[in-house]
């Protein structure tokens, strides 16, 4: 079968001004480069104010339902920790969360009334999710503008897309390219950066299944 | 610029369902469009303002948007306005008469219902309009038909002399999906011609439409039966056969994708006599709609017989897959394993905050340290998130302008216990605008004793920050006139005396000026006049920290609610002979902070300081 007779379901998930609109539509719009239909569900509502955000993002040959259905996501995008593992139950069996290490924590659990999670990516592969986890804000911090985590995270994903990671990368480069050209190099490399983080994170959990 | 206002003609592009309205309206060849802001239907008026070739307004309310579209509609322009669906309620006067005398340019009202709730006060079904008022109603479950029904809307408003509804829920709204564009349309106005038998609807002239508007139901009838937007998505498995619209036939489609559904796009007047034939072909009829069981009742009102809906979906929330398949096949008898491999964890709520150096917070720390005092008619806006914490300074909100109402109805009926509490009503600058200036007059009218809280911030700030007409810019950004809230309240008859303009940032200033006037015998008003932080008045300073030696962990700050506060370390204070004390220990997120000093205002022992070379 054709890679576009099965709908891609992504969901991306984090919080109010993360930047997971943003990677959402760039993804969508390298699905409509390609002539696939695509929808893109934004849950924002109140999301400026600090509250949870995430976008569904579905493509394929025909999309009919705006919303992904929780246990069909094949990726799960996660721009913050806790937000990753809240998501988790979108996952199918042999999907993957992309995970950015960062912890964001509301003032509702600062001011002790909740608590965060110690650790939700034990949680998540506790559950028996598949995790790659890294910290995304360090490698756009390293590459010099903290904006950057949405091109690493997207770099992150690229490979595991139904489309070569090339088509996404000129998606986000064409968004530079004419009016901000000198953005152009370092979110190619962010971009790269992210792709290296996925493997290199997959990596590191095979050598240490293979160890146990 | 959105995308659906620079594209040529033929292009495919991703929208949401708002900007493919908003194109179908350009490309119809509209010519006057209005709205007030209200999610989900807010960006539809943003995109079409960016057009430079029609009129587009941000209205003072609904129902002001309406009035104006029906006058360019009399005047013989095309004419659009839209509202999310609780603003209907407020425009359906001027709609429920205009449905009367007709049209002469297309009229097209587009109301968003929020199915959902993601940020509404109701979750009310806007369907019921078309039966109520005797409009057509067309229901679109994408960018691409939303784009396409509204422009059919505008050629149906005139060829059946009747304003029409084009009814989008949140999922069309904030759905982008590929749209083909094509382009505007010149058509002409053909200008106002004088007819009082027509347009001045005295109960002698109304009479004589509504026969009209009987028969007119009854064309439009025929036009829905034969209407290639209401059609049959057909399937092999014919055990049960759907009558679905919107994004609910989408969701539909997508969880049984052999099955026959009736797509319903011109919903009323009802396609009876199709939805019948359709039947026939099937072993069962099952309605799927969303919220109410409108098509349901109606059916089972024509007669038909073993018709199943309501009877096994919930009535209200959306209804994606993840709801329709277990039902569904409960129906059929069939196993309906849970697809999710994972469990649901919910680590802990994020409630939406107030931003960073919100003027609002200086509101919800004063009143709260009078809570016990004060009883809080609230209203719809960001500040209504000051029933929450830490404040828990709101007791009501029911609708655009209602602080006021519910404030004087509070005044004039006092228990014994509460006859000593002041009354406060809190409304901020749009809202007042919108609906709450009447009720302001007539606590003045009626010698009430409220003390109002206009929460000037310059903007229309929950739905993403609009001008409105005190702001002093227009839908485009230009200038425009300002209203004067002082002046616009001493008109309304408050005393001179009894207003006072404060900064809200200055807690003690507040303080004192909230806790005089509740104390007056009298109505007082009180505004704030600073801007919203995400508005293009604000102007960031630099960000405070927190010395850490001088912290004593009193907790005082966290009151003022921001999120660029969080608490580092909690201890425990053992005290003689009384209870112990919590202590939290704070820090200041620099990144969040924009350098309001509200929260220095809040702090005893001067333990918040500006940021090492901030230049203070």
């Amino acid at each position: 079968m054709n890679t576009v007779d099965v709908i891609t379901n992504i969901l991306i998930c984090g919080t109010g001004g993360q930047g997971v609109m943003t990677a959402a539509e760039i993804l969508a719009q390298t699905a409509v480069a390609k002539g696939w239909d695509v929808k893109k569900s934004e849950v924002a509502g109140m999301a400026q104010r600090g509250g949870v955000v995430t976008s569904h993002v579905r493509f394929g040959r025909k999309v009919h339902s705006p919303v992904i259905t929780p246990g069909t996501a094949d990726v799960l995008v996660a721009f913050e920790v806790a937000e990753g593992l809240r998501a988790i139950d979108y996952l199918r069996p042999g999907g993957i969360a992309m995970v950015n290490t960062i912890r964001l924590v509301p003032p509702i659990v600062s001011t002790g009334q909740f608590r965060y999670p110690d650790d939700p990516v034990a949680q998540m592969r506790a559950a028996g999710v598949a995790v790659v986890d890294f910290d995304a804000g360090a490698i756009a911090r390293g590459l010099g503008d903290l904006r950057l985590i949405n091109t690493v995270m997207l770099g992150a994903i690229a490979d595991r897309l139904p489309f070569p990671a090339e088509e996404l990368e000129d998606q986000i480069v064409g968004r530079f390219r004419e009016h901000k050209p000198a953005m152009v190099a370092v979110n190619q490399r962010a971009f790269a950066a992210g792709r290296d983080a996925a493997a290199s994170g997959k990596r590191a959990r095979t050598m240490m299944a293979a160890e146990a | 610029m959105s995308v659906a206002v620079q594209a040529q003609a033929n292009s495919r592009l991703l929208l949401s369902g708002n900007d493919a309205v908003a194109r179908g309206v350009w490309e119809a060849g509209a010519r006057v469009c209005a709205a007030y802001p209200g999610t989900p239907s807010t960006e539809i008026l943003e995109t079409l303002a960016q057009f430079p070739d029609l009129y587009a307004e941000w209205s003072v309310n609904e129902k002001v948007a309406m009035e104006v579209a029906i006058g360019a509609s009399m005047s013989g322009a095309r004419a659009f306005c839209a509202m999310k669906h609780v603003g209907l309620n407020v425009a359906s006067d001027a709609f429920m008469t205009q449905t009367l005398a007709g049209v002469v340019g297309g009229l097209v009202v587009a109301v968003a219902d929020d199915v959902g709730l993601s940020s509404s006060q109701n979750e009310q079904d806007s369907r019921f309009w078309g039966r109520f008022a005797h409009v057509p109603v067309f229901e679109p479950g994408d960018s691409q038909e939303a784009y396409e029904m509204v422009k059919l809307a505008f050629d149906v408003s005139e060829r059946f002399d009747t304003p029409v509804l084009l009814r989008l829920t949140t999922r069309v709204c904030h759905v982008k999906a590929v749209v083909t564009v094509g382009e505007r349309h010149d058509v002409p106005i053909a200008g106002f011609t004088p007819d009082a038998r027509r347009w001045v609807m005295t109960p002698a002239n109304a009479r004589v439409r509504l026969p009209r508007q009987i028969e007119r139901e009854e064309r439009l009838a025929e036009e829905s039966e034969a209407s290639p937007w209401n059609r049959v998505d057909d399937g092999r498995d014919r055990r049960i056969g759907f009558v679905s619209s919107g994004p609910a036939a989408m969701h539909l489609r997508e969880s049984f994708p052999e099955a026959p559904i009736f797509r319903l796009g011109f919903s009323y007047p009802l396609p009876v006599g199709r939805i019948r034939e359709f039947a026939a072909t099937v072993d069962r009829l099952v309605v799927v709609e969303e919220t109410e069981p409108l098509v349901e009742n109606a059916l089972k009102a024509a007669g038909m017989q073993g018709i199943h809906g309501k009877d096994i979906l919930p009535r209200l929330g959306e209804l994606t897959p993840n709801v329709l398949i277990p039902a569904i096949r409960g129906l059929l008898g069939e196993p309906a394993p849970d697809p999710t491999t994972y469990p649901h964890v919910e680590p802990f709520p994020r409630p939406p905050t107030m931003c960073p150096a919100c003027p609002h917070m200086g509101i919800y720390y004063t009143l709260h340290r009078l809570r016990r005092r004060v009883q809080i008619a609230g209203d719809i806006g960001c500040y209504t998130l000051g029933a929450g914490s830490p404040w828990n300074a709101l007791d009501t909100t029911i609708s655009m302008g209602a602080s006021m109402g519910v404030a004087l109805g509070m005044d004039k009926a006092r228990s014994a216990e509460t006859k000593d509490k002041a009354i406060v009503a809190v409304i901020g600058d749009s809202t007042f605008l919108h609906m709450g200036m009447q009720g302001l007059l007539d606590i003045v009218y009626n010698r009430g004793n409220v003390t109002a809280l206009i929460l000037d911030n310059r903007t229309t700030g929950m739905t993403g920050g609009q001008h409105h007409a005190g702001t002093g810019r227009d839908v485009r950004g230009g200038d425009a006139p300002r209203i004067n809230f002082a002046k616009l309240v001493e008109a309304l008859g408050v005393r001179p005396e009894r207003i006072r303009t404060v900064n809200p940032y200055q807690l003690p200033v507040l303080f004192k000026a909230l806790r005089d006037e509740i104390e007056q015998p009298e109505p007082s008003v009180i505004i704030t006049d600073q801007p919203c932080v995400l508005s293009e008045f604000y102007a960031k300073q630099p960000s405070f920290r927190v010395a850490a030696d001088a912290c004593t962990g009193c907790g005082n700050c966290i009151n003022v609610g921001c999120p660029a506060i969080t608490v580092t370390r909690t201890a425990v204070k053992k005290r003689d002979g009384a209870a112990d004390v919590d202590l939290k220990f704070v820090d200041i997120d620099a990144a969040m902070c924009t350098g309001c000093a509200m929260c220095v205002e809040s702090c005893g022992p001067k333990a918040i300081v500006a940021c090492e070379g901030a230049g203070r």
